[in-house]
C-alpha cells in the first residue's frame, strides 16, 4: 500500500506513470471527505492531494479565486468571506451524513463530485462556476482547459467533463471558479402545514413569480434535527428563501406573502442560514447509520408523486430541495434500486444516486444511475480516451 | 482568403448525384437541394469572407431522419456540417466541398411550455427570440440573449454557448440549458438531461455546449425560463478615460452589486453610434458606460444612487439616469447599433471577440491602438464590461486589395494581445475556421490532443465539421497511442504511509 501525497503538479504526473507503468491502479482523493460515495475503492495504492494546497489568485474585483486542487474548501469559504464574496452554488458538506466530520473536503473534491446545494435552482452547481482546471489525465499527461474569464468558447469545456467525474477522468491539480459577492442579507419564508403536493404548488407557484426565490424546500411531518426543531418546530415546512439586499428582500418578502398567504400559516425565519446549511448538508438523515440513503433528481411536479408511490411498496423517508425536484431519501432497510429508478422512469425521469450505504451494500447496487445503452457506450468511450488502461479510480462510478 | 481545409474526397465528389438521389430517399421532396444556384444561399455564414458551395444540402423535419441521414453518412465516409440560421461569425457553419450541409431550419417547432418547472422544449431550429416570445404572456422569458437573437436557432446557441449583454448576471447557454435529445454520427439517439438538473454520469451536456457542430446533431434543446425582472434601469455615464470607465465597473461589482447589463464603449464606437442613431450620447468623453440594473423596483432605487455615487467618484462626466422606458430603450439604443453604425463609415469591418481580464482593458486598449497606427485601420470597441468580453470592429475595405489579410492579421495580433494578458481567444463567438489557427497560442498540443480525444469518443472518424476548431486534424488511433515510461518510484523522498 502506497500513497503519494504530491506537492507539486510534477510528481501528480509521476505518480499517474509510475501507475500506467506498473499497471497498479490509484485511488484519487483529497480529504477523503467523500471515498463513502461510490463503489468500494479497489486499489492498492492511492494518490492524496491534500498536501497540494494554496490559493494561487484571487482578485475579488475580477470575481476569480484559483487555487491548487488539494486545498481546503473551508480555507477558500473563509478567506472568501472576508471579502464579502461566495462560492455561489453553496456546496453541500457530505461529512456529517457518511459519518465523517464536518467542514472537510478540498476544492478538487468540489468539483469532482459537482457539488450544489439549495441554491443550485438559481446558482448553479460547480460545473457552472467553474472555469478552468488543470488535470493530470489516466495516459499520465498534464494538460489545462479553459482560463480564468467568464466568457471563453475557446475549445472544448474539458473543466465541465471533470464535474462530476468523481475521480475517474483525470486527477485535478489546480482550478480556477468564478466567486460572486455575497448577498447583503437573507430571509425566509417559512409556510406551515402543506401536504407534498401542496407545497410542490406553492414552491413552483414561488419560483415562477418575480420574487427572485433563491430556494425552495419542503420537510414533510417528522423531518427534522436538533437545530431545525429549534429554529423552526415540528410538523411540515415549506421554506424559501430569500437573499439580497435590504431593501429588496423586504419587498420581495410581502410580495410572497401575498402570493402564498391563502395556503396556509405563514412566518419570517430571519436568521435562516442554519436551516438552509441542515437542508444543504442532508442533516435530517445524519444519522449515524448506513441505512441507505438516495438523491434523486427530478422534474420539480413529479418528485413527489414518485415519493408517494414508493411509500407504498416500502419504507422510506423523504424531503425535498430545489422546489421539490432534489429528493433526498432514506431507506428503512434494503435500498430498492431497481424499484426507485423503475419510478423515476416512470414519472418523467431523472436520476437516482446511492449516495449512503454500507460498503457491501454498495458494491453490489449500482450507485449511479444506470444509463440506456447508446449512452453507456459514449461514456465509457469517453473514459477510455482520459483513462486508457483503467488506472485512475477503477470501478467507482460502476 | 488563405485558409486550409481537409483535401475534399474525391470519391465522394464523384458520387454526388448518388448520394443526393441516397438522401431523397431518406427526406423526400423540397428537403434534399443539389442545384448549385439553390445552394448558393448556404455558402457562407456570418463570416462572410469565407464561401464555400456544399455538396447537396438536406433539410430533414424529423429526428429520424437525421438518425439515418447520420447513418448513411458513416457508412460511406461523407462528411456532414450542420448548419442552424448561418448566424455564425466565426465560420463553424461553413460548407466543405465535399459534405452534406445538414440544415436544421424545419426543426421549428415548440414542443412543450411548461410553467411549473420553468422550462421549454423546443425543436433546435426555433429562434432564441421564439423561445422568450412563445412564453411572453406569462412574462417569462429565455435569459441568454444574443444581439442576433432575432435569427440563430437555440440549436445553434448550444452548438456555440452563446452569450449575450445578459451573461454576467443570467450566464450563458451552458448554464440555461438543462438537457438536449441528438444524433451521433452513428445514427444513435440519445438524450442528455432533461427537466431534472445535473448529469447522472459525465457531464456530456457540458461538452456539447459549445462544441461547434463537432460532436453530434442536437435535434431537441429543453431550456430554463425566467420571469421576467419587473424593471429595468440604465445609467448612461461618460469618463474623460477608459481607465476611469474600467475603475469604475470594478468598483460597481466591488460594492457587491452585478448589474444585468454593462456596456462599455470607446471613442471611435460613441461617435460612429452618435453620427446614425442620435441617440444624445456625449462626444466629449473617451469611454461610456452603460450599466443597466434590473429586479425588483425598491432593488433598483436603492442601487441606482450608490451606481451614481461611485460613477462620480471616478471621474464621470457624464451622468444620466433614465427616467422612463423610452429614455433607457434610447440609452441603448446607440449600443444596439454600434455594429451598422460603424458599417456607416467604413466599406468593411471585421468584428473580434476576445475576452481579458477586466483590469487589463487599459493595456489592451493602448496595444490596440499602437497596432492601429502600424495597420493604418481604425479600429472601433465594444466590451461586454462586466465579464471582460471585447468586441474590437476592425475598419477596412476588401476592394483594396491586401486590405481583408491586413484586416486579419490586426485581429490575429488583438487576440494574442487577449491572451499575453491572461485572457482567451474567443469569449461568445466560437473558434470555427476563423481562429482554429490560433488555437496554439492559447493551448499546448498536449491539450488539443485531449480535447481531439473528446472527438474521438463521438466521432473517431472526424466525419462531423472537420476543419473546424482543431488546426490539424490527428487521427484517433494515433492519438490513442501510449507511451508508457519505465517504472521508477516517484518522489521517493516524500512523505508516505
Ligand atoms: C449580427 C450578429 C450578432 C451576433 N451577436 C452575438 C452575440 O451577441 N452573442 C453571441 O454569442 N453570438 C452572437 N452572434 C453569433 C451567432 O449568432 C451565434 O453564434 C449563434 O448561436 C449561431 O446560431 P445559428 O443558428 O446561426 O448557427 P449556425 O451559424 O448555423 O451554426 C453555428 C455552429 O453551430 C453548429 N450547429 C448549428 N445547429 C446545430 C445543431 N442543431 N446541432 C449541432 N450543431 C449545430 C454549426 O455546425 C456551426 O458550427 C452574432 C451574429 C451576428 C451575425
Amino acid at each position: 500500500m502506497t500513497t503519494f501525497t504530491p506537492t507539486a503538479d510534477e510528481d501528480v504526473v509521476a505518480s499517474v506513470q509510475w501507475a500506467l507503468a506498473e499497471n497498479a491502479p490509484l485511488e484519487i482523493m483529497g480529504e477523503g471527505s467523500k471515498r463513502g460515495i461510490g463503489r468500494p475503492a479497489q486499489t492498492e495504492h492511492a494518490i492524496n492531494l491534500s498536501a497540494l494546497s494554496g490559493i494561487t489568485l484571487y482578485e475579488p474585483e475580477e470575481l476569480v479565486l484559483s487555487a491548487r486542487a488539494g486545498t481546503p474548501l473551508a480555507k477558500i469559504e473563509e478567506l472568501l468571506k472576508r471579502n464579502r464574496q461566495q462560492l455561489a452554488f453553496e456546496p453541500m458538506d457530505y461529512g456529517p451524513l457518511l459519518e465523517q466530520p464536518a467542514g472537510r473536503g478540498t476544492i478538487g473534491g468540489v468539483l469532482a463530485g459537482n457539488l450544489a446545494g439549495p441554491r443550485r435552482l438559481k446558482a448553479g452547481a460547480a460545473r457552472d462556476h467553474v472555469l478552468g482546471v488543470s488535470v493530470v489525465s489516466g495516459r499520465g499527461e498534464l494538460f489545462k482547459s479553459g482560463g480564468r474569464v467568464v466568457k471563453n468558447v475557446t475549445g472544448y469545456d474539458l473543466s465541465k467533463v471533470m464535474a462530476g467525474s468523481w475521480g475517474t477522468l483525470g486527477v485535478l491539480t489546480s482550478l480556477t471558479f468564478k466567486v460572486l459577492p455575497a448577498p447583503e442579507m437573507e430571509a425566509t419564508l417559512l409556510v406551515r402545514g402543506l401536504s407534498e403536493g401542496d407545497a410542490a404548488a406553492a414552491m413552483a407557484l414561488a419560483m415562477g413569480s418575480s420574487a427572485e426565490v433563491s430556494s425552495a424546500a419542503h420537510l414533510p411531518e417528522g423531518i427534522s434535527t436538533p437545530t431545525l426543531n429549534v429554529l423552526l418546530g415540528s410538523g411540515p415546512k415549506t421554506l424559501l428563501r430569500l437573499e439580497g439586499f435590504g431593501p429588496s428582500v423586504a419587498y420581495r418578502f410581502d410580495l410572497l406573502h401575498r402570493l402564498l398567504r391563502d395556503g396556509g400559516v405563514i412566518e419570517r425565519i430571519d436568521d435562516s442560514t442554519a436551516v438552509w446549511a441542515e437542508i444543504r448538508d442532508c442533516a435530517p438523515f445524519a444519522d449515524n447509520t448506513d441505512r441507505p440513503v438516495w438523491r434523486v433528481s427530478m422534474a420539480p411536479s413529479e418528485a413527489y408523486k414518485m415519493v408517494a408511490e414508493l411509500r407504498m411498496h416500502a419504507g422510506a423517508a423523504a424531503f425535498y430541495d430545489w422546489q421539490g425536484g432534489l429528493v433526498w431519501l432514506r431507506m428503512e432497510a434494503e435500498p430498492e434500486a431497481e424499484g426507485i429508478r423503475a419510478l423515476v422512469a416512470h414519472f418523467g425521469g431523472g436520476h437516482a444516486t446511492l449516495v449512503r450505504a454500507s460498503p457491501s451494500v454498495r458494491a453490489s447496487t449500482p450507485v449511479f444511475q444506470p444509463q440506456p445503452p447508446a449512452l453507456a457506450a459514449l461514456s465509457a468511450r469517453l473514459k477510455e480516451q482520459f483513462d486508457p488502461n483503467g488506472i485512475l479510480n477503477p470501478g467507482r462510478m460502476g | 482568403m488563405s485558409l486550409a481545409m481537409p483535401q475534399p474526397d474525391a470519391a465522394v465528389l464523384a458520387k454526388r448525384a448518388e448520394i443526393a438521389a441516397d438522401l431523397r430517399t431518406i427526406v423526400p421532396g423540397e428537403g434534399v437541394v443539389e442545384a448549385p444556384n439553390e445552394m448558393r444561399v448556404f455558402e457562407t455564414d456570418g463570416l462572410t469572407a469565407y464561401r464555400q458551395l456544399p455538396l447537396v444540402v438536406v433539410l430533414p423535419e424529423t429526428t429520424q431522419q437525421v438518425s439515418r441521414i447520420l447513418r448513411y453518412c458513416n457508412e460511406r465516409n461523407i462528411r456532414v456540417v450542420p448548419r442552424g440560421s448561418g448566424t455564425s461569425l466565426s465560420g463553424g457553419a461553413l460548407p466543405l466541398a465535399d459534405a452534406v450541409l445538414l440544415v436544421m431550419s424545419r426543426f421549428n417547432r415548440i414542443l412543450d411550455i411548461d410553467y411549473v418547472n420553468r422550462c421549454v422544449i423546443a425543436q433546435p431550429g426555433v429562434t432564441n427570440l421564439g423561445i422568450s416570445q412563445a412564453v411572453e404572456e406569462e412574462r417569462f422569458y429565455y435569459a441568454p440573449d444574443p444581439s442576433s437573437q432575432i435569427a440563430c436557432s437555440i440549436g445553434g446557441n448550444v452548438a456555440e454557448n452563446s452569450g449575450g449583454v445578459h451573461c454576467l448576471k443570467y450566464g450563458l447557454t451552458a448554464n440555461n440549458v438543462l438537457g438536449v435529445e441528438m444524433v451521433l454520427i452513428t445514427g444513435e439517439v440519445i438524450r442528455l438531461g432533461g427537466k431534472h438538473l445535473d448529469s447522472e454520469g459525465y457531464d456530456l451536456l457540458g461538452v456539447m455546449t459549445g462544441s461547434e457542430g463537432l460532436l453530434g446533431v442536437v435535434t431537441e434543446v429543453t431550456v430554463r425560463i425566467l420571469q421576467r425582472p419587473e424593471a429595468a434601469r440604465a445609467l448612461l455615464l461618460g469618463f474623460p478615460s477608459s481607465e476611469q470607465a474600467g475603475q469604475c465597473v470594478a468598483e460597481i461589482i466591488g460594492a457587491g452589486i452585478i448589474p444585468g447589463g454593462m456596456e462599455m464603449m470607446d471613442e471611435p464606437a460613441i461617435h460612429a453610434a452618435e453620427d446614425f442613431v442620435q441617440a444624445g450620447y456625449p462626444l466629449d468623453v473617451e469611454a461610456l458606460l452603460i450599466v443597466e440594473l434590473d429586479g425588483p423596483g425598491p432593488e433598483i432605487e436603492h442601487l441606482i444612487g450608490q451606481v451614481e455615487a461611485i460613477a462620480t467618484d471616478n471621474g464621470s462626466t457624464t451622468c444620466r439616469i433614465s427616467q422612463s422606458e423610452e429614455e433607457r430603450l434610447a440609452f441603448w439604443a446607440g449600443r444596439k447599433a454600434a455594429f451598422p453604425a460603424v458599417g456607416r463609415i467604413s466599406p468593411d469591418y471585421y468584428c473580434m471577440d476576445g475576452t481579458i481580464p477586466r483590469k487589463e482593458l487599459p493595456r489592451v486598449l493602448a496595444g490596440m491602438r499602437e497596432m492601429s497606427e502600424r495597420y493604418g485601420l481604425r479600429v472601433a470597441n465594444v466590451f461586454h464590461a462586466g465579464d471582460g468580453n471585447l468586441h474590437p470592429l476592425i475598419l477596412y475595405d476588401a476592394n483594396i486589395p491586401g486590405e481583408l489579410a491586413k484586416a486579419e492579421s490586426f485581429g490575429n495580433d488583438i487576440l494574442r494581445l487577449c491572451v499575453e494578458v491572461g485572457g482567451v481567444l474567443t469569449g461568445e463567438h466560437g473558434v470555427g475556421v476563423e481562429k482554429r489557427d490560433l488555437m496554439p497560442v492559447m493551448f499546448s498540443q498536449v491539450d488539443l490532443d485531449q480535447q481531439m480525444r473528446v472527438k474521438c469518443a463521438f466521432d473517431p472518424n472526424h466525419l462531423l465539421n472537420p476543419g473546424k476548431v482543431f488546426p490539424q486534424l490527428r487521427r484517433c488511433a494515433e492519438l490513442g497511442r501510449m507511451h508508457i515510461h519505465a517504472g521508477k518510484m516517484p518522489f521517493p523522498d516524500i512523505p508516505r504511509f
